[in-house]
């Protein structure tokens, strides 16, 4: 019924007007053309920005944008006793934050929705991936081991969050380096600053030079929406409200699927149209490797 | 090569599974279910006037608590909400009742893995138990795949953890299914044959990924049989 009102309705009504009113029949009329309204064909993502080595204060940081959506995410670490079960490994540990500059819709008194279901995604992720070895965290076995801290802010709330905070955490860590940590008389571990680390080392430093981690893969996703036959990749929040179904599928360098997610939705997910997913995940899985190459090697040249 | 599980179950087995609906008094609707040691219970409450914030008024509106065994709600149980009310809302008929709230409660009496697919079938149960007006059931299952390639179904949590892999599986389940010539086709594939929910953890190929939801569409149809037999 609102589809027949809207077509009587749209040759009488600002463009805008339209939008807002029927944006289920807006997004259609698009589909028809096989288009979307920002201009993007449907298996397309938007502009992806990484910037590394945006916080100068931390370990490791990434700075990303994927459209609109600006992500910042930031690694500190701390040094720690590891656990009795495991002696050998460190630890991560990883939050993200949904400030209310990112969307209308979060206000300071009530936190989003979102924010938890991204963070134990993300966590989800990154252990199941097998991308970090944390037994290269360890420091003296049993003794002292490093905690690392990743917190990832959303800037702005454009759609596909889970995405960008993604590739921004996996900037971060190709990013980090690990200090040089030296042990001091008491039996506890000391930073050695850059200052007094030229000439007389009375400690013998625990690790010889700041090393950057060892990334076992990479693992980079693609959120899209089905919607009646469509599969829009990268969506918008616009998108995302009106046409409810998201699948997540992350796949890693040696294209393993480490996570297909979709949390229940209007639409059912046929086995051809999970396939199309994948395809479209592995095409931008290529895109984003190049992008994430080059912003890392941009950063070492300085 | 046979792999030995446990509790000496074949791999396509499944635990056993109990469900009984109706068993508190004041919920308007409850149910519970158990596979093998885990257990979940289910209370519905709804509709009720009025809808939330943020949420569409010409629709019905949906609610999930999530309450753990032990511990504090964190994460994991804003997760498991999420996931719920979204595969909820897909098999429900939001037009019936608009403008209304339904609460679905569910306590977790005991985790032994497979936690996620019992909380939605013991939902589905209990629905269907409040009278809430439903487009077609939700069976759900866990498929995990072993280290050697091998898909078992239904891993207990010792077993989760020592898989490769597993994946949770929701199926939509209609009285068309029962009648071969009314089952409807979308691009050749019965409608029974999509997915409504999937969450997977750890790394598995893409083929492992296909294998187990056959298996596992194949399991959730013996499952739905069990389940049409207890709504009566």
């Amino acid at each position: 019924m609102a589809a027949a009102s809207g077509s009587d309705l749209s040759s009488e009504m600002e463009v805008d007007a339209f939008r807002r009113l029927f944006p289920l029949s807006f997004h259609e009329r698009h589909l028809l053309k096989s288009i979307r309204p920002d201009g993007r064909t449907l298996g397309k993502a938007r502009d992806t920005i990484i910037s590394v080595g945006a916080v100068t204060s931390a370990n490791g940081s990434a700075l990303t944008k994927i459209g609109c959506t600006t992500m910042l995410a930031a690694i500190k670490l701390e040094v720690m006793t590891p656990t009795v079960e495991s002696p050998d490994e460190g630890c991560i540990a990883i939050d993200f934050h949904m400030p209310p500059i990112c969307s209308p819709i979060v206000r300071p008194g009530r936190p989003a929705e979102a924010a938890p279901v991204v963070a134990k995604q993300l966590s989800g992720t990154i252990l199941s991936s097998g991308m970090i070895d944390l037994k290269e965290l360890s420091l003296v076995s049993g003794k002292a081991a490093w905690m690392a801290y990743l917190d990832i802010y959303c800037l702005d709330a454009d759609g596909s969050l889970f995405d960008a905070a993604l590739l921004s955490a996996v900037a971060a860590f190709s990013h980090l380096q690990i200090p040089v940590v030296s042990l001091n008389d008491e039996g506890r571990i000391v930073l050695i600053s850059e200052d007094n680390g030229g000439g007389k080392l009375e400690k013998e430093p625990v690790n010889k030079e700041k090393r950057k981690l060892k990334l076992a893969t990479i693992p980079l996703s693609l959120t899209c929406i089905l919607h009646k036959n469509y599969i829009l990749a990268d969506p918008t929040a616009e998108e995302e409200s009106i046409m409810e179904t998201l699948v997540t599928v992350v796949l890693d360098s040696s294209s393993q699927l480490v996570s297909l997610y979709k949390p229940g939705g209007p639409v059912l997910a046929q086995t051809s149209a999970i396939q199309d997913c994948v395809a479209l995940t592995r095409q931008r899985l290529k895109e984003l490797q190049k992008i994430l190459n080059e912003a890392i090697s941009d950063m070492e040249v300085d | 090569m046979e792999i030995d599980r446990g509790d000496g179950r074949k791999p396509n087995q499944l635990r056993p599974v109990a469900c009984s609906r109706g068993i508190l008094n004041r919920a308007h609707g409850s149910a519970s279910w158990s596979q093998g040691e885990t257990k979940v219970l289910a209370a519905v409450y709804g509709p009720k006037a009025g809808t939330k914030k943020n949420e569409n008024p010409e629709k019905a509106c949906f609610e999930v608590i999530w309450k753990p065994k032990t511990g504090q709600i964190g994460k994991p149980e804003k997760e498991c909400e999420m996931i719920l009310k979204r595969t909820l809302q897909s098999i429900c008929l939001l037009n019936v009742h608009p403008n209304t709230t339904t609460s679905i409660i569910i306590q977790v009496v005991n985790d032994d893995g497979g936690l996620l697919p019992c909380a939605i079938n013991v939902a589905c149960a209990a629905l269907v138990d409040a009278g809430i007006p439903l487009k077609h059931l939700a069976v759900a299952i866990c498929c995990s795949l072993a280290k050697n390639g091998r898909v078992l179904l239904d891993p207990n949590k010792s077993e989760e953890q020592n898989m490769k892999g597993f994946v949770y599986l929701a199926f939509p389940n209609s009285i068309q299914s029962v009648l071969p010539e009314g089952s409807l086709q979308v691009g050749g594939e019965p409608v029974e044959h999509g997915i409504i929910t999937s969450v997977t953890h750890g790394a598995m190929s893409v083929d492992d990924y296909l294998l187990c939801l056959q298996r596992g569409r194949a399991a959730c149809e013996k499952l739905s049989v069990f389940i049409r037999s207890s709504l009566k």
